[in-house]
């Protein structure tokens, strides 16, 4: 237990106000320890499990600009997953365990990529909407308070907006394309964008973290502020696509100086984070067997690295 | 001339394409992080190389077609690609074993294509020369680990190199154009690509106690447009979007 008037937690706490990092090697409470790794491996989790959604249309892309895009991009999340399990690993645990966690149910990854990507437009809304919620959040992360996670994140955040700008593009380029794509478009927007806003997480009012997560400055702004900030930012943009917010509700509230929004099924939301989602099982099944038909091939490359180390050795001697 | 120069091009924009199809499949399910993302960029890279053969095909056929027209709307006996590079990710093992028995074929082919006397194919060769070198380090590297490292790991690269080796006869089975490319100094000479080929898979397979040795029959067609039954399967990925939505912008 660290009380308040513990020494070694003043002196954090103080380093977190005045704004400084914190780094691996300084002391730090066992809760920040943990909530940290929780965070750092769902965030890398995120990113790996995050590929198979796009992955499946890597092969179908329509034309060799675009397919050779969206291969980098997919990619570009697998080095997000690299170092953000990286950061994780400064905290003391190993990647085996992390995905001991993944692959058994334990860890979390963030409930988009529970949702089918069933249209090429899908890999336009995917990049618009969902980087572009993940951009809102992780721009705040650049300045959290634990320093390989903040630093990880600014690199991450210059390839999110990329990402962002790419389905912007492919959404742009549908809209201004032929009646079957813009429906294509159209349907896209109405499948993502409610699940878009439910990767903000439960309403600060249900939201059990949020106020020790903003005195650690694991997180600069609530839930709901993000949230705001993205559906603000967000109206504009479907405005110039010419395609519409699937919410009867969205209107500008002069007042708020904000766009008011409809509910959002808590129900579906609660579902899919816990398993029920359209693709949880799928996905997770795809991890896990990634990851087991690969233990030969991870223990050969040990054991071949083991060989090679004695026959240096007897070289030597 | 224009049109030889083009059938050519087709040659050896087709194995990169189908071989970079094939490991793009593969994204987001590798062994682990790093493997996944080296084989993305073994995939990246050839198709960079394929959009520069296709650009140029385009071109020379003048006909107003774009690089995605040749790419994606061909027939199936159309694409001249060999039947190694269709065979599909059965294992690590396959995957490995095909990347490096191509990778030791396409090393001295671009050697020679940087001589070409056609200055765009020689540019080509030039740009993917050092992509296909870190390449050929990746694949050879790898066969030599699961050569070398388990008795499992072995096992099942010789395996996958004793069928794939069927399929590498049809590559140097020279065709009337590329002898004549050949011939004019445009393209390479098979029979040289083959002596690099048969020292350099020599020397790999000794070092990680692989063996070919009995393996003498060849798989043949490809590059003259008989395919396997897995090309069919490629292209109706690989076309999908296309086919189903014909003359769109994307
Ligand atoms: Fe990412
Ligand atoms: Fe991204």
């Amino acid at each position: 237990m660290y009380l308040n008037n513990d020494p070694l937690e003043a002196d954090f706490q103080a380093k977190i106000d005045k704004g400084q990092n914190i780094e691996a090697k300084d002391w730090m409470p066992e809760k920040y320890r943990k909530t940290h790794i929780r965070q750092i491996s769902q965030h890398a989790h995120s990113e790996i499990v995050g590929m198979l959604p796009e992955g499946n249309w890597i092969t179908r892309a329509p034309s060799l600009r675009r397919k050779v895009a969206l291969l980098a991009k997919v990619q570009d999340e697998a080095g997000h997953g690299l170092y953000l399990y990286s950061a994780a690993e400064t905290l003391g645990i190993t990647r085996d365990e992390l995905y001991d966690q993944l692959h058994s149910g334990k860890a979390k990854y963030s409930s988009i990529f529970n949702y089918p990507a069933v249209t090429w437009a899908d890999m336009g809304a995917v990049g618009w909407l969902v980087d572009g919620a993940a951009i809102m959040n992780q721009v705040m992360l650049t300045r959290t308070s634990y320093g390989p996670y903040a630093r990880a994140m600014v690199r991450i955040c210059k390839e999110e907006s990329f990402h962002q700008r790419q389905g912007y593009e492919i959404m742009l380029t549908l809209c201004n394309g032929t009646e079957v794509q813009k429906r294509m478009a159209q349907d896209a927007l109405n499948r993502w964008w409610w699940p878009s806003l439910m990767m903000f997480g439960p309403r600060d009012a249900e939201s059990p973290h949020t106020e020790q997560a903003l005195k650690w400055k694991i997180k600069l702004k609530t839930n709901d502020e993000l949230r705001q900030q993205f559906v603000d930012q967000t109206v504009s943009q479907a405005e110039i696509l010419g395609i519409t917010i699937p919410d009867p509700k969205l209107k500008w509230n002069e007042a708020r100086g904000h766009y008011d929004f409809g509910d959002i099924d808590w129900e579906e939301f609660t579902q899919v984070v816990a398993g029920n989602g359209p693709c949880n099982r799928e996905r997770l099944e795809a991890r896990k067997s990634a990851w087991e038909k690969g233990a030969w091939v991870r223990d050969a490359a040990l054991a071949y690295a083991e060989k090679q180390e004695q026959r240096s050795l007897k070289v030597a001697v | 001339m224009n049109q030889k120069i083009y059938n050519y091009l087709l040659i050896l924009a087709d194995n990169p394409l189908i071989l970079g199809h094939r490991l793009s499949e593969l994204c987001g399910h590798g062994p682990n992080l790093e493997t996944d993302i080296g084989l993305t960029n073994i995939s990246l890279d050839l198709f960079g190389q394929v959009r520069n053969y296709l650009q140029y095909a385009a071109e020379i056929q003048g006909l107003g077609k774009t690089e995605d027209d040749l790419a994606f709307l061909r027939y199936e006996h159309e694409y001249r690609n060999y039947r190694l590079v269709e065979q599909p990710n059965t294992d690590f093992a396959w995957v490995i074993a095909r990347q490096y028995l191509f990778d030791a074929y396409h090393l001295p082919l671009l050697n020679q294509l940087v001589g070409s006397k056609d200055s765009q194919i020689a540019a080509i060769a030039q740009k993917s020369i050092k992509e296909v070198q870190y390449h050929h380090r990746f694949s050879s590297e790898w066969v030599k680990r699961l050569g070398d490292g388990t008795e499992e790991s072995h096992g099942k690269i010789q395996k996958a190199v004793s069928i794939l080796w069927t399929y590498c006869g049809g590559i140097f089975e020279e065709t009337e154009v590329e002898n004549e490319m050949s011939q004019l100094g445009i393209g390479a000479n098979l029979d040289l690509v083959k002596a690099d080929f048969l020292s350099d898979t020599k020397y790999i397979f000794n070092e990680a106690a692989l063996s070919v040795e009995g393996v003498d029959w060849s798989q043949k067609g490809g590059k003259l447009g008989v395919h396997s039954e897995h090309l069919g399967f490629i292209l109706a990925d690989l076309q999908y979007m296309q086919r189903t939505y014909p003359q769109m912008n994307w």
